[in-house]
């Protein structure tokens, strides 16, 4: 896999990562040991057959290989992309320790795409229809593959989301130079095309009451994180302070980087400082670079402490830039607007329970960088709104909604997964919970 | 002829268009559209409001409900900016791309006793449906609707019927009293006992008047406005200072204990884009004359 040129890429939102070419895809494949146990397996979220979907792109039976990944994962061109399968299936694989491992998240892309581009993917639709209806809460990663298990084994499914379209973080968060929107929709078209009924501008709680949220059969609760947070820091207020959020969505889902086209503006700025270490700083940051600014991001502790994947720090490194660790804001300088970002720098003090160094401010080193535009991706809470609503959910200390390991909540038919039940984390741990609420839900319909 | 991208747009069979049944121009630069959108209407409360986005390349702009009929929603909204005007622009029959709601926490209710429902300029807009929720509470109803001139005044018959008492105030005195609603307010707080009032307006009307209560200590609601995108607490744009914490209108809100609201960031922060909005709304009247072939003044 090749990544297009730093100059070329930083001028549009095309795509960056390259996927294979048939060849390089067969090549890539041969490598694989075809391991009796496979340890890349067991290292999937979804548990994708991984062996026998590289063993039919070996052979060229591409779209054998296509429909292997999609008895697992109906949205396989979105998890090849974002996927962070370097602490997954790759990370399991056994060459990793000989030579590099089986690339399998661009095979896995291989595959779909090929099969996408030549319109051989469709949804199964099951044949049998349960008579069973499930209420789907948001369309994002959780939503959508607990939608589409559902629709496979015959129940009928109304997927409710807030927003104009589909996809919750797939559309408005994550960037289209890493995920392009338009596979995005093939691949929700795709989940629709199983007989999915989507209701778009749907905030459940609102335009749904619980009540008659309540009389599904079933309910499959992924509205995802919610508010963003934000560092309580003087200067928050003026203008040109963005949470990652706002940022991400008024470029990814509202187009603000073709104003005045689409009507939605952002200001681009021309010295951009981006706050967090995650992929949503990272995803913030390569945006605001591809607006035009200069671009520092700013994280609290050192640069392998960096929560987001490693591939997406050195893709920001590549495109220019500039990461500054063991630093965070204290004040926003400006009249009205922002000038300055004043920061502090920190030092490492010790190790909190998740084995992570504490940073601690050195009050008296403290330093200015220019700024017009400055970006929080600090974290969100998990989605408060409609879980506060239901009388007799249980909710976790974190604001996080309780669920057991089958995605099960406190109330009998109501099943959640996804950010709203873990707090913010990756989109193939969404899918994988609403899988197995999906499962779970099947189950207690053949048990009644 | 002008905007027939939208009314074509593809549905993928799982997007409605939202029908725009009948419009009426209520004042200079006001308009009254009710738009069909039943999921709206069947939940909608008094206080609450709709995100509305006009076509693909739209923006989504948050307007406050002000009435509902069956399955249709009533919106009324000024001309400001591109978008407004291109919602004034549209016939009935056409269609908005979006509407998404009932948003926002419905207004904070009592009952058995006196209320105050006040409305400035285009903020009369949400007045009628929260008088209406008061007097269904069994309050004594006080409307208090006022504007720059007589025709600037909206919505008089309706809230006169509604309310128990209505007054209203012109700038210019060119109808009812000659001052602003809150002279009329400051009369009443010195004659009565007033339990609840609601300020709904531009932002310094609203910081104004709400001011006239606090040293009454007589609890008074404003309902915000600030820059929204996704209106589903979501994004944090509509962030707002009350009682010194970060709040957020679209949650939160948008209606806030008027006494703990920082007007000032408030209306700093509603001025973000104006350099934006310009650009956008000048290109929109440009395209707008070559359709019509006509000049068109720009605002």
């Amino acid at each position: 896999m090749y990544d297009r040129p730093v100059n070329e890429r930083t001028r549009d939102f095309h795509e960056v990562a390259l996927g294979f070419s048939a060849d390089e895809a067969i090549l890539e494949a041969e490598r694989c040991l075809q391991c009796k146990k496979p340890l890349c397996v067991t290292g999937c979220p979804v548990g994708i057959d991984i062996p026998a979907f590289i063993s039919a792109i070996a052979a060229g039976d591409f779209s054998v290989a296509a429909a292997t990944i999609k008895e697992q994962n109906m949205l396989p061109a979105i998890c090849g992309r974002v996927c962070p399968q370097e602490v997954q299936c790759e990370g399991a694989c056994v060459l990793k320790n000989k030579d590099t491992p089986i690339n399998i998240g661009a095979l896995e892309r291989f595959a779909a795409d090929w099969e996408r581009e030549r319109g051989f993917a469709r949804g199964q639709k099951s044949r049998e229809q349960s008579g069973h209806r499930v209420a789907v809460v948001g369309s994002g990663p959780a939503g959508l593959t607990a939608a589409a298990e559902l629709a496979r084994r015959g129940h009928k499914v109304t997927i409710f989301e807030s927003l104009h379209e589909a996809g919750g973080v797939l559309s408005y968060g994550i960037p289209a130079f890493r995920l392009p929107k338009e596979i995005v929709k093939a691949e929700i078209e795709q989940v629709l095309a199983m007989g999915v009924d989507l209701k778009l501008n749907h905030l459940v709680g609102r335009s749904v009451s619980v009540k008659e949220l309540l009389a599904y059969d079933a309910i499959f609760i992924a509205t995802g994180a919610g508010l963003p947070g934000f560092m309580g820091i003087e200067g928050e207020q003026m203008n040109g302070v963005y949470s990652a959020n706002e940022y991400l969505t008024r470029v990814n889902l509202m187009h603000a980087d073709q104003f005045p086209v689409f009507d939605t503006p952002v200001k681009a700025g021309s010295r951009v400082v981006v706050t967090g270490g995650g992929n949503v700083a990272m995803d913030a940051a390569r945006v605001a670079r591809r607006m035009g600014a200069k671009v520092t991001l700013v994280y609290r502790r050192r640069e392998e402490d960096l929560p987001a994947r490693r591939e997406e720090v050195v893709h920001a490194q590549q495109e220019g830039i500039e990461i500054i660790t063991c630093a965070a804001p204290i004040r926003l300088l400006g009249d009205g607007a922002v000038t300055g970002v004043e920061c502090v720098t920190m030092k490492m003090c010790g190790l909190d329970s998740s084995g992570r160094p504490v940073p601690e401010p050195l009050v008296d080193q403290t330093f200015v960088i220019d700024a017009d535009v400055f970006i929080e991706a600090i974290g969100q809470s998990p989605n408060p709104l409609l879980i506060r609503d239901i009388s007799d959910l249980v909710i976790g200390a974190r604001g996080n909604l309780v669920v057991n390991d089958q995605g099960r909540t406190s109330i009998g038919h109501v099943f959640a997964g996804g950010d709203v039940a873990t707090g913010a984390a990756t989109v193939i741990l969404a899918m994988g919970a609403g899988k197995t609420a999906a499962a779970a839900i099947d189950r207690m319909f053949k048990e009644q | 002829m002008k905007y027939i991208e939208y009314t074509k747009a593809k549905t993928n069979g799982v997007n409605g268009l939202y029908k725009v049944e009948k419009t009426t121009q209520l004042a200079d630069r006001v308009h009254q559209m009710w738009i069909r959108a039943p999921h709206v209407a069947h939940h909608a409360q008094a206080g609450q409001f709709v995100i509305i986005r006009i076509d693909e390349q739209g923006e989504r702009i948050p307007l406050t409900i002000s009435g509902v009929n069956g399955d249709l929603i009533r919106v009324i909204f000024m001309t400001v900016g591109k978008t407004t005007y291109h919602l004034a622009s549209l016939a009935a029959g056409e269609h908005v791309r979006d509407v998404a709601g009932p948003l926002g926490r419905p207004s904070e209710m009592i009952s058995g006793s006196t209320c105050v429902v006040i409305g400035g300029g285009v903020g009369v807009a949400s007045t009628p449906i929260i008088a209406q929720a008061a007097k269904a509470a069994g309050n004594h109803v006080i409307g208090i609707i006022g504007a720059r001139n007589a025709g600037l005044l909206i919505l008089e018959d309706e809230m006169r019927a509604i309310c128990d008492e209505l007054f209203i105030t012109t700038d210019d005195g060119s109808r009812g009293t000659h001052g602003f609603v809150s002279d009329v307010l400051k009369k009443l707080l010195n004659e009565r006992k007033l339990d609840l009032v609601w300020v709904i307006g531009p932002a310094i009307m609203m910081k104004v008047t709400s001011g006239v209560t606090q040293p009454y200590g007589v609890k008074t609601l404003v309902s915000l406005n600030p820059i929204m995108v996704d209106g589903t607490g979501m994004c944090g744009s509509c962030r707002v200072i009350v009682g010194g914490e970060t709040r957020f209108a679209c949650v939160d809100g948008p209606e806030f204990d008027a006494h703990q609201v920082d007007f000032n960031s408030l209306m700093a922060r509603q001025r973000v884009y104006t350099d934006e909005e310009k650009v956008a709304l000048e290109r929109h009247h440009a395209r707008h004359c070559e359709c019509k072939e006509e000049g068109h003044h720009h605002v």
